[in-house]
């Protein structure tokens, strides 16, 4: 017997008392009542809790901000379907690598990029949590991974409360990154310490009006 | 009840078992007296951190609820849950193996890792490859396994063992964590301090090679999605993410109990799991995927389905619950046996009061090194209260207990002291006529209790009652005797 059907005979063995199902209580959270100012104001104190950097702009002061948050980078990448305006304002000296289906950076290449400017999906405020889906404005999983500095745009518009709200918003199948702060340890004496293998440095830039 | 233990599933293999009794080995590690202080500390800061993340939700007990009835119909519905998951795992350009129990499991990934042509592979921080000895093995197929997690490279550098699931290295603190690195690793500054933070960017600067350049990465799971094939992984540093994304293949080996029917159900975990374990309203990183995904992460991906014992456990209608295990180790955390005998005092993979019932469930309870593990503990319900699914141990542990008697007289096939002690407490309380009969012997207990008045061991059976407390002498005088002398006076 192959150990596949073996082990699915063990199951109808063990499971001959015929357990019977119930209907799931879902009587948890799945609808919010907070308007957009309070949800901006929880993703804010998870995110700040968390150690990342935070700010509320407008759609208009991306490229500022972006330039901004990169002054001291030599090199960034970008997916490539990520707003070129939005790295309009970049110092000259900071590189610009796109990273496009045919044209891949190197593990390498990236590991030599200091940060990343990427979109992302849906953020859930209560727990401070961004996710990334891998649209072609968020890019592969890697370079949201190797640079050491992640700049993150996050449309208000995405920003639910409750991680039920998040659920219709997701395509399960694509693979997917929850992001809730910078890398982080709790491993030694059960303290949290920021920064491990991720990115040390999470920026995320809340925008008004995208 | 008496088991029947023909035609049960069989039990699981591996680190699953006491290497000595527990009592014997709690009385060992109480003596480390570093090691319990370092525990006292840990357990004290997570238990408040949990509280307070848990407090914040008005709904805490209705996510409990829900995750419990989830995790009772999956396991319900087992076979169909599995079969669905291959299904749509495999329609998404995975593979999926079954293992019977650890040394299949173990042959298949070393399988799977030769084919790569690979001697090296990174692996994420993972209970089931710890349960089938999974590094081990390929030691000894000459393929090299680097441990990513933090916890689990200070336990790997260190030549130690896990003793948390969560924190394997819960045991040491961080002046000893400094001491490993320092020892261990081959490149290091010689000045490294015990700040957390410093060694957590040694232990960056030790892997970041490793990450870059591995071709095989072997990861665990935190749940599989029947409905969609999806897989995750739950974790905090980053580790996770590198392994799972940058390697060309990916093997990923996973209990069958680890199944959700529907991809939605992940919304009620995902509540659940970091707030219980490191008392994060969400831990940092969580990674899903669905088999191959063209152009992003490892295009070779494999899951082995692993039973080693889960059917086993499966077929006890009062202990299957214990399959419900999210592996978030709040009880471990809030229970006062654990804080005091640490992780390696329970032997197996899974210790503390999950590792209490779960480690025998998985074996089989007449397999005698985990004989005593059903007795590991107070019965002060804590675990219950702290388990996100509702898992209630205590009593588990007590069904437990009533298997282990029974399967002691199953294989004695004569009444064993236990039977013969109970026929006599039956007796003696019977009828007071009989208890006054042998409160006649209650001096020779005096006399057995000598100057100090305490009697410090019992014999056979009973000896485990005076192993780790006295016994004050009997009053000279019962109170039987007392009322009746009492009556007459008056």
């Amino acid at each position: 017997m192959s150990a596949k059907d073996e082990i699915l005979s063990r199951i109808r063995t063990a499971l001959a008392d015929t357990p019977v199902t119930e209907e799931v209580p879902r009587e948890y959270r799945t609808t919010s009542a907070m308007n957009e100012e309070q949800l901006i104001e929880l993703l804010v104190d998870r995110l700040v809790d968390y150690k990342a950097g935070v700010e509320v702009i407008d759609a208009a002061q991306i490229p500022e901000f972006v330039a901004a948050k990169l002054k001291d980078a030599s090199s960034v990448v970008y997916p490539q379907g990520l707003d070129s305006n939005w790295l309009s304002a970049l110092d000259k000296d900071v590189e610009q690598r796109l990273d496009a289906p045919g044209a891949r950076l190197s593990v390498a290449e990236l590991d030599a990029t200091s940060a990343v400017v990427t979109s992302s999906a849906v953020s859930v405020a209560e727990s401070g949590t961004i996710i990334l889906d891998g649209q072609p404005d968020q890019g592969r999983r890697a370079i949201s991974l190797v640079p050491d500095h992640h700049v993150c745009i996050v449309p208000i518009s995405t920003i639910v409360q409750l991680l039920p709200e998040a659920m219709p918003r997701l395509s399960i199948t694509r693979p997917l990154t929850w992001i809730s702060g910078p890398s982080a340890t709790s491993d030694i004496e059960l303290e949290r310490v920021e920064g491990v293998h991720g990115p040390r440095t999470l920026d995320v830039l809340m925008v008004r009006g995208l | 009840m008496t088991q029947v233990f023909l035609g049960m599933p069989a039990g699981g293999q591996g680190n699953l078992f006491e290497s000595e009794p527990f009592p014997k080995a709690a009385h060992r590690e109480l003596g480390n007296t570093q090691m319990r202080k370092n525990l006292r500390h840990a357990t004290h800061t997570i238990r408040d951190k949990r509280l307070k993340v848990v407090g914040e939700l008005p709904d805490w007990e209705a996510l409990r609820d829900a995750g419990s009835v989830i995790k009772n119909n999956s396991m319900a519905t087992l076979e169909e849950r599995l079969l669905e998951f291959e299904k749509n795992f495999t329609a998404r350009g995975g593979i999926v193996h079954w293992a019977r129990d650890a040394d299949e499991a173990n042959q298949i990934v070393t399988d799977l890792v030769k084919a790569t042509g690979s001697t090296e592979v990174v692996k994420v921080k993972s209970m089931a490859t710890q349960e089938i000895g999974l590094n081990e093995h390929l030691e000894t197929e000459g393929i090299s396994a680097f441990e990513t997690d933090l916890a689990e490279l200070i336990v790997q550098l260190g030549h130690d063992k896990p003793s948390h699931i969560l924190v394997p290295a819960i045991h040491k603190n961080r002046t000893e964590v400094r001491d490993i690195f320092l020892k261990e690793m081959p490149v290091v500054d010689p000045n490294l301090t015990d700040e957390p933070a410093k060694l957590a960017e040694a232990a960056r600067a030790h892997l970041r090679k490793k990450f870059l350049a591995a071709k095989v990465a072997i990861s665990g799971a935190n749940f599989a999605l029947a409905d969609t094939g999806t897989l995750g992984v739950v974790e905090s540093e980053g580790n996770g993410r590198m392994c799972l994304t940058l390697p060309e293949t990916l093997i990923t080996v996973m209990g069958i109990e680890k199944v959700l029917p529907q991809w939605e159900d992940i919304e009620v975990f995902m509540q659940l799991l970091p707030r219980s374990s490191t008392g994060e309203r969400m831990n940092p990183y969580t990674s899903l995927w669905t088999g191959v995904t063209e152009d992003d992460g490892p295009q070779n991906v494999h899951i082995v389905l692993l039973d080693n014992g889960r059917t086993r456990a499966l077929a006890d209608r009062f202990g299957r619950t214990a399959l419900n295990c999210i592996r978030c180790s709040a009880c471990m955390n809030v229970c006062p046996v654990y804080e005091r005998t640490g992780g390696h005092a329970y032997g197996s993979t899974y210790p503390g009061p999950i590792g209490a019932i779960l480690s025998p469930l998985l074996t089989g309870i007449e397999v005698e090194e985990n004989g005593s593990l059903p007795y590991a503990s107070s019965l002060c319900g804590a675990c219950y209260e702290a388990c996100p699914v509702k898992i209630n141990i205590p009593e588990i542990l007590v069904h437990l207990r009533g298997e282990d008697v029974d399967a002691k007289r199953e294989k004695h096939k004569l009444p064993t002291q236990m039977d013969l002690l109970m026929k006599g407490g039956s007796w003696a309380l019977g009828k007071g006529k009989n208890i006054g009969l042998l409160e006649k012997a209650l001096p020779l207990g005096r006399l057995a209790a000598g100057k100090d008045r305490k009697i410090k061991k019992l014999p056979g059976i009973a000896a485990g009652w005076t192993q780790s407390r006295d016994i004050p002498a009997p009053p000279s005088k019962s109170f039987r005797d007392w009322w009746s002398d009492e009556k007459e006076s008056k």
